[in-house]
């Protein structure tokens, strides 16, 4: 199953590189949601089936798969923006970015001392590689609801890392962190539409001009 | 023996029939009749009985410019195997010699364009110029990526490589070598994502502006070449895709040519769903495709 679960995984560094590629807000949106449900699905073929389990796979894929990006969505649609103009890096430079981050988080995760059962898996790398590009979206993006979007990455990227102590990983610290979440995204929309009432943009460069002389 | 002439009659009597099946898919999905599959060869006849003008401006170099392009992309097409059988001409290394063709065939090409002196012709030359030397590194990537799995450097091998239960052991790298094997496929033979095939006198063309000056028989052979080039780097990517193989000669042939005519049928469907990209969206996929391939290659190392 570790075979199958890696394939995955390879699909999750792809919907990374898509996300620093695309323009259209929609659009990550939607590959965040595929990312989240592909998250859902990955416990259960690297960990022996239990009520535990069934749990996680169906609040993440509830969670990550459809609240979430149908909150952000419902925030795109208020604010009325379709795409990301002009952020701060340009996207063939961010793409080029995030594949020297892939890489590179390939290059560290040989370096870590990692259980030996966990070695040969793609987890480790795949982690380091969705932190990153999380990070780069964050930073890179001049729109809120993009960062939003980077934010998610970032989570699954902690997920994943996560993922691999499924077993010693309590419910109550699995729901803290998607409540957490949740309500992080809450407030996001809530500053959005505030952002988009007071400058009719989203563009949080302009936040600048809210500082005091 | 017998597959180095089938190798031969199937390399230069089948690219001209790609076209035509794509000419004929495009015209089934706009809901017309469409012009017979042998069209394109009833094109080339055409054009070898005419005759030629030349610019009084333009030098010998003009007059190279195809025939240079069509005999690189022939010795291209002797270097690649086809339907799972070596390749006529094989040796350690010729992986190298085959990208290198089709930069030379492109140089000819740019550089006969750019000796009309037409400032047209020009804009076209830079465009190719800046796309393939964004196409080209997926392709080496891509190689490269096969050559170390298949620990060989010779294309017979490498090409023949895949196999299903090589495709099961690397599924995802194989999947992804794949995919950007698909996009270079398109940029390099100017199909529509990248390029219009069907336009002229239009602002927003690559390939096609840099051959308006050539008339009669030298058009001919561009249209030749560009088709040969289709098939070539078609037949590269069906060796990838379809690890096929029967073990019965004439059967794998059979395979190769029905699997070609589907790649054609999907270059057909490719283009009639997707419209051509804006000009600044170009570089995105192409550095896209390079991605995947060095991602597929970091899978691959790993």
């Amino acid at each position: 199953m570790s075979a199958f679960a890696d394939q995955l995984l390879v699909l999750v560094m792809l919907i990374n590189l898509v996300m620093l590629g695309s323009s259209r807000l929609i659009f990550s949106i939607r590959a965040v949601a595929a990312q989240g449900v592909i998250l859902g699905i990955l416990p259960g073929l690297i960990h022996p089936f239990s009520g535990h389990l069934a749990a996680i796979t169906a609040g993440i894929i509830l969670a990550k798969g459809i609240l979430i990006p149908y909150l952000i969505s419902d925030a795109v649609r208020k604010a009325q923006i379709r795409r990301e103009f002009e952020p701060f890096l340009g996207y063939v430079p961010t793409l080029l970015l995030g594949a020297v981050f892939t890489a590179l988080s390939f290059a560290f995760a040989e370096k870590l001392p990692l259980a030996p059962e966990h070695k040969d898996l793609l987890f480790v790398p795949a982690a380091i590689a969705t932190l990153l590009t999380g990070f780069l979206l964050l930073t890179t993006r001049r729109k809120a609801i993009s960062q939003v979007i980077g934010y998610l990455v970032m989570e699954n990227g902690i997920f994943i890392f996560g993922m691999l102590l499924t077993e010693a990983m309590p419910v109550m610290v699995e729901a803290g962190a998607l409540l957490d979440l949740l309500v992080g995204i809450f407030v996001m929309g809530i500053v959005i539409n505030h952002i988009s009432r007071e400058f009719s943009s989203l563009d949080t460069s302009r936040l600048r001009t809210l500082k005091e002389e | 023996m017998t597959d180095i002439i089938i190798h031969c009659s199937v390399a230069l009597l089948m690219p001209p029939l790609l076209l035509g099946v794509i000419n004929k898919t495009k015209a089934a999905f706009a809901g017309r009749v469409g012009a017979p599959y042998f069209q394109p060869y009833y094109d080339l006849f055409k054009l070898f009985r005419k005759g030629t003008v030349f610019s009084e401006t333009t030098t010998w170099v003009f007059r190279a410019g195809p025939v240079i392009t069509l005999a690189a992309t022939l010795i291209a097409a002797l270097l690649v195997p086809l339907g799972r059988h070596a390749a006529p001409l094989s040796f350690s290394g010729d992986m190298i010699l085959f990208a290198y063709l089709f930069g030379l065939s492109r140089f000819f090409t740019t550089i006969a364009a750019l000796d009309t002196g037409s400032s047209f012709e020009g804009m076209g030359a830079a465009r190719e110029v800046t796309f393939s030397c964004l196409a080209e590194p997926t392709l080496f990537i891509t190689l490269i990526t096969l050559a170390r799995m298949s620990k060989s450097l010779s294309l017979s091998t490498i090409l023949t490589y895949p196999t299903p239960a090589n495709w099961l052991a690397a599924g995802a790298s194989m999947l992804l070598l794949v995919g950007a094997l698909f996009i270079t496929l398109l940029a390099e033979n100017s199909r529509i994502p990248f390029d219009d095939p069907n336009t002229h006198l239009e602002l927003t063309m690559i390939h096609e502006v840099m051959v308006l000056d050539h008339s009669g028989p030298a058009f001919g052979i561009i249209l030749y070449g560009a088709a040969l080039k289709l098939f070539v780097l078609g037949a590269v990517f069906v060796n990838v895709a379809l690890p096929l193989t029967t073990g019965n000669p004439l059967a794998d042939w059979g395979i190769f040519i029905a699997a070609m005519l589907g790649l054609a049928v999907t270059i057909g469907v490719v283009e009639s769903v997707m419209a051509r990209l804006r000009m600044v969206r170009i570089p995105q996929l192409l550095v896209g495709a390079t991605i995947l391939s060095a991602f597929a290659m970091l899978l691959v190392l790993r």
